[in-house]
């Protein structure tokens, strides 16, 4: 039996549900699920400029794990880019610090302070939520 | 129930302000009467905590819902604790009319 995969940490998940590519000319050339925790090691190794070691230790998780991570990232970032593939954000091995949710419908985040009452988008009413967070 | 909208001006027309702690003005919102009333948010140019001190302004309202753009940690850490439902919207070009419109 493999050994647990620990939660990697993530500060907020994706704003966007998936880039696809336009101008091409093969209609269907497939999907690359691009991991939340993927999202994130780009995010923190390229986009804010930390090293290795400064991004492993906000997510949780060891460096050579990080750096795997960002690795597979960057592999299916390329492999979209090259084979004309739509990238789609999906929810990974993570756990959120906060516990916000996210409505599927309008894309908003809320948190639930009374989850008693009802698990209700309080903007559009909707059911269809997604947690983010880890309980 | 009582919900406050983060204003960048004082009408419903007026867009959402992005900012929890530093927003322009809030907008309170009663849903059994439908009123609205618009504050204007005297720690906008705080020096520091502008954040908490809203929040304690807010919590003496006794509100149950805050609409903003995005919280910082000290400020949901209170709100929590509070039982106030935070609620983030990412399109920052919704106008308060069109957000207090899907509340109903």
């Amino acid at each position: 039996m493999p050994r647990r995969r620990r939660p990697r940490k993530i500060v907020e998940p994706p704003k966007f549900k998936g880039y696809a590519p336009y101008g091409c000319q093969d209609k269907d050339a497939g999907t690359v699920d691009l991991l939340y925790e993927e999202y994130e090691a780009i995010k923190l190794a390229d986009y804010d400029g930390l090293s290795h070691h400064q991004a492993c230790v906000l997510m949780g998780i060891s460096r050579p794990t990080f750096a795997r991570i960002y690795e597979s990232a960057r592999q299916k970032i390329a492999l979209a880019l090259v084979e004309v593939k739509t990238i789609k954000s999906v929810y990974g091995n993570v756990s959120m610090d906060e516990n916000w949710f996210h409505c599927q419908v309008c894309f908003n985040h809320f948190t639930l302070p009374f989850p008693e009452k009802g698990r209700l988008c309080p903007l559009c009413r909707s059911e269809k939520l997604e947690t983010i967070h880890s309980k | 129930m009582k919900t406050i909208i983060t204003a960048q001006e004082a009408s419903p027309e007026s867009k959402l302000d992005s900012r929890f702690g530093r927003c322009a003005f809030f907008c309170l919102h009663d849903s059994t009467d439908g009123q609205i009333t618009f504050i204007q948010n005297e720690f906008k140019d705080a020096q520091g905590g502008a954040g908490t001190k809203v929040v304690e302004k807010l919590l003496t309202m006794k509100v149950d819902r805050i609409i903003s753009g995005d919280f910082g940690p000290k400020a949901k850490d209170i709100l929590d604790k509070f039982k106030i439902q935070l609620v983030k919207i990412h399109d920052d070009q919704k106008t308060i009319k069109e957000i207090i419109s899907t509340l109903k």
